[in-house]
């Protein structure tokens, strides 16, 4: 129970994030489709098949050690690009300062990837969010359920052909409808003057 | 036949005296009654006027002078709120238990002695039948709890009576030395017994049981820091939840009697009741003009206090640390307490 | 020996469920957690998140990056100055423009007075969840006076949006420098005051100490971060590891645990309080002066008393509505806010220039372009008004008409982003707060995603209370400091 102030043991930055994607393309030479730099931030853009993998050597190997995840979320391209959806990592090592990012492509018509739960414990709820909101399935992901919205929502309100209002649009919620209804059918017993 | 041969002049003499003594004994109860449901109104009111200004803010300021109507603006407020029963409730069992919880309270202001000479009952086993009752309005507790048929008014319920019926224990025990002491149970005597010892007040020779009742008696009365009945963060409002408008008052009330009750007893059993030491007399021999009653009222409200004060400084106890204090501290050591004032009476016995 | 003999199975037993929440005194909000109990010990704990979504990513993809700036205060309502500051950080760095060096001064005081101000509502109600009654008052009076602060500088409370992409909104006054300065003076005794209270009593550290411990890897492995992660002895502060605003020019310390439970996150925060202190008052003696907004024209707007019109002072120029040009359409006669327009419908309107408030709401509405500005026209009778309208258009005056529509065409659909993503965390009070935008090039985020520190802390609830006691899951709830305003956004 002591705790100690310390001046945050700076290590020297890291590896720079382009090494970093090309020891990825490297190790995965077949996996890696594209890496793009922008406002210094690299990402790189892989195939969905082999993320676990790839995110599991991010993870694993010593000199890169991505410990955090940042942020798991996805991408819905629409009809922008050839593939709808990109499942993106913002990944940071703790230890040696440096980051990346991957985007894992993953189509409209075989929305699933693997969870990486097993890698990292808090992408849990981070995947549940996203399938919420995208309804991208993440498998092996052991508890796999709507988080933010109710359970029977209908559709995933990130995609980009959901409309903003919802479809519902300037419908009341039924639950207000209701609360109506009722007040209505209660009038009789409201006090008069 | 002439109903002046049946009962003879004696029997009509004994007839108007007990005529009188009841007569008295209405008296002494509705001047208690009135005086002790005021005083609840009004510790309200104290604790939240001390507590305000012990957290830099001022408490009650809007209704009357500096709030002091507040209590009766409560009180009407509560009655004339819509009172609200579960519908999954057990009905009848959710009427009775405010009204078990609250009499039971009540009941023992019947054998408190405010003054030399006023006690409602002056019997025999006072304290013990203090503790019968405290015993009894743990079913009030725990039935209220039961019958709300919430799971938090059921935990709160649960966790009540194992807290209730455990310090009672260490509350018990520690009193035994008291009754050693004073050779009585009469509460009346115990005071006497006090005001002609060495020391004047039982909380000098008797300094253990002194911490291990007042310990018990914050516990016993549900207060913090062991409010876990009640615990707002954790169970919402405890065995009460449920309750709301007059039958909620009746769990106040009760549990502000209680608390005039725990203050009573430590006033009667450690203070000295209505007594000062003679030790003070002698130094400042006029306060002997001042009646007994003030004396006990002031100690009341000193243990009233500090009531507060403790609410308003220390944090709340886990369940299982507050049991572990009640079972593995405060029992053996009143149990200690207890061999230890047997040994010191043998051997004074012995020496003398 | 006796051997205790298996006692016969009368009745079956099985956990009790309670449902705490989303209407409970300590759930900080509405968090629902539904616990499995056996006994007072949790057998399992499932917290359910999103009662109060508003969808405040999507809503940031139907709008400009201005316009979603006020959505961030009603994330973390706690400390909303400086999830402000998070999103105009990561939004500068998506434009690619730098505010001037005051702004990030400036930036880095309320983003600290922030901090104080949420640490002190995390004490507060974590004390009063554990039943210390009195450190919430005493917490509540600090975190007042914060708040006067804030009102002195940008007039409002809790949901300031004082910090602008490029800068801050205004430049802060001297009276809030003095009334500052008493602050920090008075500040570190009053922490003093609440240690206290609870820092070595007894009661606290049983309820504290050892509850909720989680190591240094299970820690980052889930994701925490801010000083629920360096309570377990992880110094990763973002001030540190990627500066942003003033934070490499101030000198401060991170304060790490090293058991990991509630106690080193208490203390990790009671010491943060106090480093606050220190940047606030380094960031006082280095401000610099100069500029608060940056000096990038395509991005950023121009100054409030240049807004209206650039070549001309507001109170030079009169609105005149061209007779020839009018058709008497009402348009303007119903959109006028000061009821100075007059006419009947086809015929051309006319303008009362004594009640004209020159808001330009008229010439805006006009679809016909019958709704002239006149350069030197205030104050002119209304035959000179004709004749100085008839006149060939100046330079000067088109040059004021293209200025002002650039000007609402700016701040309709805000400034042209290139085409990228970034991802842009910063250090708030409760962890690492981060905007990732992708950008298509257009005025409005292709996609705004907010990670929120919370929403990670809520769902790390599980691990932390299994096997406890049903008390620890109010000092669980306590320790992670989450706000479900920024969980469920």
């Amino acid at each position: 129970m002591a705790v100690t102030e310390v001046v945050a043991g700076l290590h020297p930055a890291g590896i720079e994030q382009e090494k970093i994607a090309e020891m990825i393309k490297e190790k995965f030479p077949e996996q890696v489709i594209d890496v793009t730099n922008f406002r210094d931030q690299v990402a790189v853009i892989i195939k969905k098949n082999q993320s676990f993998s790839i995110l599991k050597y991010l993870h694993d190997e010593p000199v890169l050690s991505f410990d955090h995840l940042r942020d798991l979320t996805a991408i819905d391209w629409s009809n922008k690009k050839e593939v709808r959806f990109e499942v993106v990592y913002n990944l940071l090592s703790t230890k040696y300062r440096h980051i990346i990012r991957i985007k894992a492509q993953v189509p409209e018509n075989d929305a699933k990837i693997a969870s990486v739960v097993p890698i990292w414990a808090g992408a849990n709820w981070h995947e549940r969010e996203c399938f919420d909101m995208f309804g991208i399935q993440f498998v092996g992901h052991p508890d796999l359920r709507r988080i933010l919205l109710p359970e029977d929502w209908e559709g995933h309100p990130l995609r980009k052909d959901y409309p903003l209002k919802g479809y519902e649009g300037d419908k009341d919620w039924p639950g207000f409808i209701e609360v109506i209804k009722r007040s209505q059918e209660l009038k009789e017993f409201e006090w008069h003057d | 036949m002439n109903m002046a041969n049946v009962i003879s002049p004696s029997t009509v003499d004994a007839l108007i005296k007990f005529g009188i003594d009841v007569a008295i004994i209405l008296l002494k109860i509705v001047i208690v009654l009135a005086i002790g449901l005021l005083h609840v109104a009004y510790a309200t009111y104290f604790e939240r006027k001390v507590i305000g200004h012990m957290q830099v803010r001022l408490g009650p300021m809007r209704v009357g002078p500096h709030g002091l109507l507040q209590p009766f603006a409560d009180g009407i407020k509560l009655f004339f709120k819509e009172d609200i029963i579960p519908a999954q409730a057990d009905k009848v069992v959710f009427y009775i238990a405010p009204i078990i919880f609250m009499a039971a309270a009540m009941v023992n202001l019947s054998v408190i002695p405010f003054d030399a000479n006023f006690v409602i009952a002056d019997i025999n086993v006072g304290l013990l039948f203090i503790f019968a009752m405290a015993g009894i309005g743990v079913y009030g507790i725990f039935i209220s709890g039961w019958a709300s048929n919430s799971k938090y008014a059921f935990m709160g319920g649960l966790r009540s009576s194992a807290q209730v019926i455990s310090y009672e224990i260490a509350m018990g025990l520690s009193l035994v030395g008291v009754m050693m002491m004073a050779g009585s149970l009469n509460l009346s005597d115990i005071i006497r017994a006090q005001g002609e010892s060495i020391f004047g007040m039982y909380a000098i020779p008797q300094f253990i049981g002194f911490i291990v009742f007042v310990i018990a008696a914050v516990a016993e009365t549900n207060r913090t820091p062991f409010d876990l009945p009640e615990a707002e963060s954790e169970l919402v409002a405890g065995y009460f939840t449920e309750y709301s408008s007059f039958r909620f008052a009746l769990f106040f009330l009760g549990e502000y009697i209680a608390m005039i009750l725990m203050a009573s007893l430590c006033t009667i059993c450690f203070l000295g009741g209505w007594t000062l030491p003679w030790y003070v007399l002698k130094i400042f021999p006029f306060l002997s003009y001042v009646p007994g009653v003030v004396w006990f009222v002031l100690k009341v409200y000193a243990f009233f206090f500090f009531y507060y004060w403790i609410r308003a400084t220390v944090p709340r106890y886990r369940y299982d640390q507050f049991m572990a204090i009640g079972w593995k501290i405060l029992i053996p050591v009143a149990i200690g307490n207890i061999l230890l004032t047997g040994l010191v009476k043998i051997i004074l016995k012995e020496v003398l | 020996m006796i051997k205790m003999q298996e006692p016969e199975k009368i009745f079956e037993t099985r956990e009790l469920n309670v449902n705490m929440g989303p209407q409970h005194p300590a759930t900080h909000g509405v968090l629902r957690v539904v616990l499995d109990l056996d006994g007072e010990t949790i057998v399992r704990l499932t917290p359910y998140v999103g009662y109060l979504h508003r969808g405040i990513e999507k809503l940031g993809e139907n709008l400009s990056y201005f316009q979603a700036l006020p959505l961030t205060d009603r994330m973390d309502y706690v400390s909303a100055m400086s999830n402000n500051i998070g999103y105009c950080v990561a939004v500068e760095k998506l434009y690619g423009i730098e505010a001037p060096p005051r702004a990030k001064f400036i930036r880095t005081i309320v983003g600290e007075l922030s901090r104080i101000s949420n640490h002190l509502l995390w004490l507060a109600t974590h004390a009063l969840d554990i039943g210390a009654m009195t450190v919430f008052l005493y917490c509540f009076r600090e975190r007042e006076w914060i708040l006067e602060l804030f009102e002195m500088i940008c007039g409002a409370r809790l949901t300031v949006t004082y910090p602008r992409v490029g800068g801050v909104r205004n430049d802060i006054s001297q009276e809030f420098i003095d009334h500052l300065v008493k602050f920090l003076a008075e500040f570190p005794s009053r922490i003093l005051e609440y240690e206290t209270l609870i820092d070595q009593n007894r009661i606290w550290l049983k309820r504290t100490v050892g509850i909720g411990v989680i190591s240094a890897e299970e820690a980052i492995n889930w994701g925490m971060t801010g000083p629920t992660l360096r309570g377990s002895g992880i110094p990763y502060d973002i001030r540190k590891f990627m500066p942003y605003d003033a934070y490499d020019q101030v000198e401060f310390e991170v304060p790490i645990g090293t058991a990991g439970d509630t106690y080193d996150r208490y203390r990790c925060r009671m010491l943060e309080l106090r480093q606050s202190v220190k940047i606030i008052r380094q960031c006082l003696e280095k401000l610099p002066a100069g500029p608060v907004m940056a000096d990038a024209p395509k991005f950023v707007l121009p100054p409030k008393d240049k807004m209206l019109i650039i070549t001309h002072p507001v109170n030079e120029i009169a609105y005149f509505i061209d007779e020839k040009a009018c058709k008497g359409c009402g348009m303007c006669l119903r959109a006028c806010p000061a009821k100075a327009i007059t006419g009947e419908k086809k015929k051309p309107h006319k303008i009362d220039q004594s009640l004209c408030l020159q808001c330009a709401t008229c010439f805006v509405t006009c679809k016909f372009k019958a709704l002239k500005i006149i350069p030197g026209g205030k104050g002119q009778p209304e035959e000179k008004l004709v004749e100085l309208s008839a006149q060939p258009v100046a330079d000067e005056f088109k040059k004021a008409q293209e200025a002002l529509v650039a000007h609402f065409d700016f701040i309709k659909k805000g400034p042209k982003v290139p085409e990228g993503e970034v991802y842009v965390a910063t250090e708030v009070p409760k962890g690492e707060l981060g905007f990732y935008f992708v950008s298509d090039g257009t005025h409005k985020p292709y996609r705004m995603r907010v990670r929120s520190p919370s929403f990670i802390h809520a769902g790390c609830l599980e691990r932390l209370c299994k096997g406890h006691l049903v008390a620890d899951v109010i000092a669980n709830i306590g320790t992670i400091d989450i706000v479900l305003g920024e969980c469920d956004r």
